[in-house]
């Protein structure tokens, strides 16, 4: 009797510890599931991007020590490949996907006069927080036409938090006191956007099995589409290129 | 023209059976609804300058916690800091609450409703059911105007001058909602206006006592008389741009917005056009007031009436062709900057007439510096300053440098609170017998004086120092500029001596307060004055008098040899007086 | 800090400081009359018992006197003024061979358009700077005033002009600047938030210095 009850408790335990083990383990969207990664080429010449002259804004102009600031509305990596160019699942989601609640805020920095990160997504709903780290005046002017437009000031050091409310592909920001000032936001019912690195790369992960149209947003050459289908927790590749205008 | 109208309500009761709703909240009496007034329009008076403290603390120490900015939500003042688009609001509710609900009905709300019934010698006004509907209009007016600071997105923030495309445009402002419930507001306080502007023309016309010729009528009653024609004619202007404004801003019309094929200068014709009038509306009661209060104080006939009158009704004329001088840098013709200054130089020339008449009364008089006489004479030395500023900005090629600068800011402020704030300093304890019976407490009423007086003059006399220095207005941090730092120790002087000017007006409130219940009970006559209202208990009952006064005389008879006080009311009858024209004329 | 008017630094500053010192000794007389008066009234005419006041209606005399000489002052300051008027804005005052420059006034910043090297506004070699304003010392200058948004105002204190930039309007104004520096220009008409610091530095320059300047704006501009 003893040996059979010992062998019962340790099945029972061990069934246990399984059940809350697999109770404990995440769903499985956000674990595993599919892969999506590409490269945003670029061919042809490189744009001459001006330079943006601070003068009027001193302590922003002291930031940049090696070399004056240009603008970024195209940046051409080493590499041949873009950064700051939007990626993100346009559709091909199942009616039922519901995103999980965002993890914390997303933060915009604007230091040195410029805004960091240039080109970024948020979730509906998800806390913008907004940090002015030069501590003089900026105003952000958000100019949604899906979510409310909004216009406030950070005169000093402060951080303000903004929500949007609906997805919006993209929301201009801008700020009208240093006029070279500009970012770009994108506004997703779901997590599934990335942004293309220094290296032009970008990644999607997580992804439910489907098919799924995935567009590249670039602020001066438009959008480009293409269909990618992932099942169980395979990587897709698909590449963007764009061409110099 | 001495016709009495047979008024449509029944004799003075003589039990007043009316409910307590009808007799103080509803009531169609003009006492009352003066009163109502009063006390509404001092709130706002406060609120105004509660606005004021905010914007002069940001400006005396640009970017600091302000001490008690914590109640403030996160969309104005951060940890107490006050954000320039909060600034900008303040700014305008500052003026806007300032001139539509405090001066404004301060002196026309109150006092042409208050005294014109009881200046002439009739019951109440013609139309008193339009009258309560002035106040209710006005009522509801400063409700949402007050509610228009706590609104989404905060409130108007274009300046209480409205400039448009800034005020039509949301994504121009960051205002919203707050934008709109300005021009609604505005509209409401136009309707106030105009609805009040009826009864006081029509009352005077028709319903003088007989003996009470036009030019027997006290300056007060005149210069409401003009003020009230100004007011008929000027607000349906303003109410007609705000409607457009309105429409700009809501339906998507596009009167002033260039963009859109609008034009942003109607705006400024169509603002200035009212907004010239209106100064004048915030002046003229002041002046007439101010002309009976010195008369009784220097126990003198006002030097020279009829000048008086004609001064009154000259600058009222004129104001209506002056509007263009606040839009010489607007971008106009500049042939009409010419025919403005021209205008506008001239309209000096009858307030001068006045301001040496006032003296003209003054001189070989024997003055009793009671706290209206104080306030009075006070009026005429800060006024005259705020309108010899006005000719450096009549010359045009001196308003380019000073148009927008602090010296207009000056200015301003030295004809609406050293003229039009310290008249209603005079004119409220002087008539706050008629109104309560009691009087308000001479000692404390004297403090308040003499400090206001001080610290008035320390915080907007360096203002025109500031403006010749190049200082632009509605600015949230001059310490942007590097050519006004050296003026910042003078903001921060000027922003010190102004908290200490809103913390004397303490003594004003709480005198006003205490002394409703706590003055010395005043009897008829506390002031041994001459006008009609004198001759009836204090308070005044419902319907004023059971049987209208005959008059005899003008108001102004002090020191007459006829008699050997130094007064001679207008009603009292001498032998030597021969009854008016239409005494026989039925009297109720 | 100057307790009067700033740096005289065009030409017509010493004419708008000569008025504003005219109108300031006319008020300041009519001034001084009037407060003296009040004060000497207030104390020698003072209730004191026994006194009484002197009975009258007033003066015709007086009331002529002192309508007539404000009148009169008031007439003749006006045409002194306008004197002045039509010579710094009447239609006619922009001096025809005025060097052009284009501002175009927006929230929160001034666009500095300058002519470039052949100097004439509308050609390929135009180019823009933002929120500095560099001119040759000297010579009469045209800004020509343009807005992208709201109703902002070009003040320069040191050369005393002001004007309106009014979206939906060209607008012309004219100075000449006097001495060589470094100033301020601010926007004198209330645009937003950011009205406090929409502000731009003035470069009075030597023709040299301001044609260097040019070659080199004008070089970063296009690179």
């Amino acid at each position: 009797m003893g040996k059979l009850g010992a062998v019962a408790a340790t099945g029972v335990a061990v069934l246990v510890l399984a059940l809350g083990g697999w109770m404990r383990a995440p769903l499985p969207a956000a674990q595993g599931g599919g892969t999506i990664s590409g490269k945003v080429k670029f061919t042809g010449a490189k744009p001459a991007m001006p330079k943006i002259d601070m003068s009027e804004e001193p302590k922003c102009k002291a930031k940049y020590t090696a070399a004056p600031p240009t603008d970024e509305a195209v940046v051409v990596n080493a590499n041949g490949t873009l950064a700051n160019v939007f990626v993100y699942v346009k559709s091909g989601l199942p009616a039922s996907y519901k995103a999980p609640a965002p993890a914390g805020p997303v933060t915009l920095d604007q230091d040195g006069c410029r805004y960091h990160p240039h080109v970024f997504g948020i979730l509906v709903g998800q806390n913008l927080a907004i940090k002015n780290s030069d501590g003089i005046l900026h105003n952000i002017k958000a100019k949604g036409t899906k979510n409310r437009p909004f216009n406030i000031s950070q005169p000093t050091t402060m951080t303000s938090e903004r929500t949007f409310t609906a997805p919006e592909v993209m929301v201009p920001l801008e700020c009208n006191v240093h006029g070279w000032m500009h970012a770009w936001l994108g506004v997703l019912p779901h997590p599934f956007f990335a942004v293309s690195g220094t290296d032009g790369s970008f990644t999607i992960k997580g992804l439910p099995p489907g098919t799924y149209t995935i567009e590249a947003w670039q602020e001066k050459y438009g959008a480009q589409t293409a269909t990618v289908t992932v099942a169980g927790s395979e990587t897709k590749t698909a590449d963007f290129g764009f061409a110099a205008k | 023209m001495t016709t009495v109208a047979a008024t449509a309500h029944p004799a003075p009761a003589h039990h007043d059976d009316r409910s307590f709703i009808r007799k103080y909240v509803f009531s169609t009496d003009h006492k009352i609804i003066g009163i109502q007034f009063l006390f509404v329009s001092l709130f706002f008076l406060l609120v105004g300058g509660l606005l004021a403290m905010q914007m002069r603390w940001q400006l005396g120490f640009p970017g600091k916690p302000m001490p008690g900015g914590g109640v403030l939500p996160e969309t104005m003042a951060p940890g107490g800091v006050i954000l320039p688009e909060y600034y900008i609001q303040l700014v305008t509710m500052h003026g806007t609450f300032m001139v539509f609900f405090a001066i404004m009905p301060l002196l026309v709300g109150v006092y042409a409703n208050f005294l014109i019934p009881l200046k002439i010698g009739t019951h109440d006004m013609a139309f008193p059911r339009i009258n309560m509907w002035s106040f209710w209009s006005f009522f509801a007016a400063g409700l949402v105007m007050l509610a228009s600071l706590f609104v989404p997105d905060g409130a108007a923030r274009a300046g209480w001058t409205m400039y448009a495309p800034l005020s039509a445009r949301h994504d121009l402002s960051g205002a919203s909602f707050g934008q709109e419930m300005w021009s609604v507001s505005i509209i409401l306080v136009g309707l106030s206006s105009i609805l009040g502007s009826l009864n006081y023309i029509t009352t005077i016309i028709n319903n003088r006592a007989p003996g009470m010729t036009w030019f027997r009528l006290p300056l007060s009653v005149w210069s409401l008389f003009i003020t009230a024609i100004l007011g008929l004619l000027a607000l349906p202007v303003l109410s007609g741009a705000a409607i457009m404004l309105l429409f700009d801003q809501i339906i998507g019309t596009h009167f002033f917005d260039p963009a859109a094929g609008g034009q942003a200068l109607l705006w400024q014709h169509l603002f200035w056009f009212f907004g010239h009038p209106e100064v004048y509306i915030l002046i003229l009661p002041a002046m007439g007031m101010v002309s009976d209060i010195i008369a009784n104080g220097s126990r003198k006939p006002i030097f020279g009436y009829h000048s008086m009158v004609f001064a009154i009704v000259a600058i009222a004329f004129l104001g209506w062709i002056v509007w263009g001088h606040h839009m010489f840098m607007s971008g106009m013709n500049p042939t009409l900057g010419s025919s403005f200054m021209v205008s506008t130089l001239v309209i000096a020339v009858p307030s001068a007439v006045k301001t040496f008449n006032w003296m003209g009364t003054m001189w070989r008089g024997n003055l009793r510096f009671t706290v209206p006489m104080l306030n009075a004479v006070a009026f005429v030395a800060m006024f005259v300053i705020g309108g010899l500023s006005g000719i450096f900005m009549a010359a045009t090629p001196v308003d380019m440098f000073i148009h927008d600068t602090y010296f207009i800011v000056a200015h301003l402020h030295y004809v609406l609170f050293g003229g039009s704030l310290f008249a209603l300093f005079a004119a409220i304890p002087y008539w706050y017998p008629k109104m309560f019976g009691r009087l308000m407490h001479e000692g404390w009423g004297k403090v308040h004086f003499w400090l206001t007086f001080i610290f008035y003059n320390l915080v907007f006399f360096p203002m025109h120092i500031l403006g010749m220095a190049g200082h632009m207005r509605r600015i949230y941090d001059p310490t942007q500029y590097a050519f006004l730092q050296p003026y910042q120790p003078m903001n921060e002087f000027i922003s010190i001596s102004a908290f200490l000017l809103f913390a004397t007006q303490i003594i004003f409130f709480v005198n006003f307060w205490w002394s409703l219940k706590r003055g010395k009970p005043s009897g008829l006559n506390p002031w041994q004055d001459n006008g009609l209202e004198w001759t009836l208990p204090s308070p005044a009952p419902h319907g004023n008098w059971e049987r209208v006064p005959t008059v005899y005389r003008g108001p102004y008879e002090f020191s007459s040899p006829q008699v050997p006080e130094d007064y001679l009311p207008q009603t009292r009858r001498l032998p030597s007086d021969r009854e008016p024209a239409a005494a026989s004329a039925a009297r109720h | 800090m100057h307790w009067w008017l700033p740096l005289k630094g065009s030409t017509f500053a010493g004419e708008v400081d000569g008025l504003f010192l005219a109108i300031t000794i006319i008020t300041g007389i009519a001034f001084v009359l009037v407060e003296v008066g009040l004060i000497w009234f207030v104390v020698k005419y003072r209730q004191r018992p026994g006194r009484k006041a002197f009975y009258t209606h007033g003066s015709t005399r007086a009331e002529v006197i002192w309508t007539a000489i404000p009148a009169v002052t008031m007439v003749a300051l006006g045409l002194i003024s306008n004197h002045y008027w039509v010579r710094i804005k009447g239609r006619n005052s922009v001096p025809p061979n005025a060097y052009p420059i284009a501002i175009h006034a927006k929230q929160f910043e001034w666009q500095v358009t300058y002519p470039g090297p052949d100097g004439k506004l509308g050609t390929s070699d135009d180019f823009t700077v933002r929120n500095q304003l560099h001119v040759p010392v000297g010579r009469p200058i045209v800004v020509r005033l343009t807005s992208e948004d709201v109703i902002h105002s070009f003040f320069v204190p040191v050369f005393r002009v002001k004007q309106d930039a009014v979206p939906g309007m060209d607008i012309n104004a004219w100075f000449q600047a006097t001495v060589p520096g470094t100033y301020e220009l601010g926007c004198a008409e209330l645009c937003g938030l950011g009205h406090y610091r929409m502000r731009a530095q003035v470069f009075v320059q030597s023709q040299e210095d301001y044609d260097a300047w040019t070659k080199q704006a004008a070089q970063e501009a296009s690179s």
